[in-house]
């Protein structure tokens, strides 16, 4: 069964997406922060935090045993504090797919995400592109995170952006396609909201932001504006697509407000792993830091948590 | 916008602010720099909005206890006050500036334990701002021959102040910084349902060090605001209420030598064009008309939305309403808080009759209010006309009536037919377009791609019947001078 976002025809001019005003966008982000989690609402959206993170290795050192083991640490978080989750999925780079579909077997929760399209850059041909996003999905990967072309967005060439992303997504079979805008070199909130445009009306079936290979990476008002994007396409297809943030996030109650804005963008629909994730290594530790703290009434120090 | 819920509920656990704060059983006048029981023995309560318990009792200033503080600011006037370099003035109001930001959040929890506003607004908006405005009036005190070149900066004399339930600390900080700065002496009067910051400004007034009699502060109501304005040894007023006491200040100070501010009521259009960025837009409108439970004289109440993109504002603003927390003003998380006194909550009630009555619909979040206290809900009427009382008249609440047009001259024409010009908001990708609007709005002060910004430096006041005379800004300052304009 094809399941998922499909491209679609729709008639939109992409020059035409709609405005969005910098300041104004700030503000409303500024608001959420403003929000006060606590007890058992904080509790609750921890365990949540949790269940969506893709638990990310994505480094030129990365070897077979670190898959396995972040592949362990996904389904076993902190197996001295009973009734966590696992984590949405693993994400690593192609050549590892096959490690993680062994580590995790068949019938994990923990869904496995592999970047493709040559990520982070994404320069090379469309013909390489698509090949590797093939041999991910025919290695086991549940997910490909891919790239745009942003070289070709910020020249204008909108058509071709939109086709790349179409091409992949059909190179994806059954595997949901999440398209990084990498928003840290679009310079403007209107091209953020453009390439979102782009990506979903091209079958994208999460939007994400960043690679995490550059300085700039997710931050609330990026992500709010490609929520806004999800938001209006939802209100005239009915269609849902997810949204992933990802570099940048490494702190519980960051994650937290992210989840705020969440809800009072999109709503409470959104706010399971099939619709949101955040991409992220290290925020897995702080939260399960939080989690233990608020379980025993203090902190425990850093070592007692697993890296991985 | 959810349909179908897949996941549980995620709501905010509640999360309130802690009110150990000192709250003083009853509070006397302040004057001359000490606390002075009213003449007449008489102490009326205040109470919190939220929950009708009584906070605090304060005096009923009588004619005699004004004419004791006006004889006192007159005494700080010519003994010290008056005649003092603006630099040491500077110091003084530098401290109250240091103070207030020391003491910020206790006067934030009173500020909302007193008028039911969030402690969000208190918190982030009234007190950093009051705050700045003493700073930004400090700056000036030792430069106002640069501020007004060629002109001699001399000050007024007793300035007397009475000022509204809405921004209780905030307008004190407003209406005391410039006249300070500028070398009067003050006699202020805070609205009988919201006495008690500006009270607690008398403590940290008293804390600085500053000379007896400079700033009186005399709690009552109506009759204690006439008693200052009508003192024949007050020589300049200032303001800020709604325009019918301020019709009759006008008439009572006719034929007397007094300089005169007077800052009323206003019936904002906000104005979204069809090009605009919508989600920001609607942010603002929301800011324009919800900050405050809609008690701000400046709220955008008249929304006016170009007819093609009517329908998709709608879905978004009732989306957006749907979200707003309503509820504990204590509560960290509330966006709308309680309705300032049970005289305001009837007649914003008798409003919301009117609008029904007169075939408007009526949009109001689900939402579970308090059993105790003042409560209203965000409120928006469609289907409006520009002739109804809901779109002609200030409601001063949490209600907004929602206008379409068609044409630019159309919405300018609507957007002035109101006889109040205290501001206005115009949103609008289009730079060209966005000063072609607001440069054609009859109002003081008109914001472009947002609403409801305050700056010390900014002056601030209206056209018509919203009133006359600057307050913020160089505008501000040379209303307490006699400059020879």
């Amino acid at each position: 069964m094809k399941t998922g976002n499909r491209a679609c025809v729709t008639g939109d001019d992409f020059r035409n997406s709609p405005p969005v005003d910098h300041v104004g966008i700030v503000e409303r982000a500024e608001r959420f922060t403003t929000r006060s989690i606590k007890s058992i609402t904080k509790r609750a959206g921890l365990n949540m935090v949790l269940n969506m993170i893709d638990l990310t290795t994505l480094e030129g050192a990365d070897t077979p045993n670190k898959v396995r083991q972040l592949c362990y640490k996904a389904e076993h978080l902190h197996d001295s504090i009973l009734g966590l989750p696992s984590t949405a999925a693993v994400c690593v780079f192609p050549p590892f797919v096959k490690t993680a579909r062994e580590a995790l077997g068949d019938n994990s929760l923990v869904k496995i995400a592999s970047v493709a399209t040559y990520f982070p850059s994404g320069h090379t041909t469309l013909k390489s592109k698509l090949e590797e996003t093939r041999r991910a999905v025919s290695d086991g990967a549940d997910e490909i995170d891919m790239v745009i072309s942003r070289g070709r967005f910020l020249s204008g060439d909108y058509n071709y952006v939109f086709d790349e992303i179409a091409a992949v997504k059909e190179a994806c079979g059954d595997a949901r396609l999440k398209v990084i805008l990498e928003t840290g070199e679009l310079a403007t909130l209107d091209n953020v909201r453009r390439a979102s445009d782009i990506a979903i009306h091209a079958g994208g079936d999460f939007i994400k932001t960043s690679t995490g290979k550059i300085a700039s990476a997710a931050t609330i008002p990026i992500t709010l504006v490609m929520l806004l994007a999800i938001r209006d396409h939802y209100a005239k297809t009915g269609k849902m697509v997810g949204m992933k943030p990802a570099g940048g996030i490494s702190k519980s109650k960051l994650a937290l407000h992210y989840l705020v804005m969440v809800k009072e963008t999109l709503g409470e629909q959104w706010l399971t792993n099939e619709w949101f994730r955040f991409g992220a290594s290290s925020l897995a530790n702080d939260v399960l830091m939080q989690v233990a703290k608020l379980e025993s009434g203090h902190y425990q120090a850093a070592h007692y948590f697993s890296k991985d | 916008m959810a349909k179908k819920k897949s996941s549980p509920d995620w709501e905010y656990a509640s999360a309130p602010e802690t009110t150990a704060v000192n709250i003083a059983k009853r509070y006397d006048h302040f004057i001359n720099g000490k606390w002075i029981t009213p003449s007449n023995k008489k102490y009326f309560a205040t109470t919190s909005p939220s929950t009708g318990r009584k906070l605090s009792e304060v005096a009923e200033g009588s004619k005699k206890d004004v004419d004791t503080a006006v004889k006192a600011a007159r005494a700080a006037y010519n003994g010290v006050w008056g005649k003092m370099s603006g630099r040491e003035r500077g110091k003084y109001i530098y401290r109250i500036a240091r103070l207030i930001q020391e003491r910020a959040r206790e006067f934030a929890i009173i500020e909302t334990m007193d008028g039911g506003k969030p402690i969000r607004e208190s918190r982030d908006i009234d007190i950093p701002l009051a705050a700045n405005h003493f700073f930004y009036n400090a700056g000036w005190a030792d430069k106002l021959e640069y501020a007004f070149p060629n002109m001699p900066a001399k000050s007024l004399g007793v300035a007397g102040q009475v000022i509204p339930w809405n921004f209780p600390f905030l307008m004190a900080a407003w209406k005391i910084a410039p006249a300070l700065a500028t070398g009067n002496t003050v006699v202020l009067k805070p609205a009988e349902t919201t006495p008690l910051t500006a009270l607690k400004l008398a403590e940290v007034i008293a804390d600085a060090g500053l000379p007896d009699g400079v700033v009186n502060i005399v709690t009552g109501a109506g009759e204690t605001g006439a008693a200052i304005v009508n003192h024949p040894d007050v020589d300049k007023v200032a303001f800020t209420g709604s325009t019918g006491v301020g019709k009759l200040i006008q008439e009572s100070v006719a034929g007397a030598d007094k300089k005169v501010t007077l800052e009323l009521g206003g019936k904002a259009a906000n104005i979204i064009l069809e090009d605009a960025p919508i989600d920001q837009a609607v942010e603002g409108v929301v800011n324009g008309i919800y900050f405050n439970q809609g008690h701000v004289c400046c709220a955008g109440s008249r929304l006016f939305v170009q007819e093609n993109i009517y329908d998709e504002v709608m879905w978004k603003l009732k989306q957006r309403m749907d979200t707003l927390v309503i509820g504990d003003p204590l509560d960290k998380n509330t966006d709308v808080g309680a309705i300032n006194s049970k005289e305001q909550l009837r007649t914003i009630k008798r409003y919301i009759k009117e609008g029904v009555k007169g075939g408007a619909d009526i949009y109001q979040p689900e939402c579970d209010l308090p059993t105790k206290g003042n409560w209203c809900p965000p409120t928006v009427f469609t289907n409006v006309a520009q002739s109804s009382i809901i779109a002609k008249e200030e409601i001063f609440g949490p209600v907004l009536a929602v206008q379409t047009f068609r044409t630019v001259s159309e919405v300018i024409e609507k957007a002035n037919n109101t006889p109040y010009g205290l501001s206005a908001g115009v949103w609008c990708d289009k730079g060209s377009r966005l000063f072609q609007v607001t440069g054609a709005l009859d109002a003081g002060v008109v914001w472009g791609n947002t609403f409801n910004k305050f700056d010390p430096t900014s002056p601030f006041g209206g056209f018509k019947e919203s009133g006359y005379g600057r307050e913020g800004g160089l505008h501000g300052l040379g209303a307490y001078l006699d400059l020879p304009l």
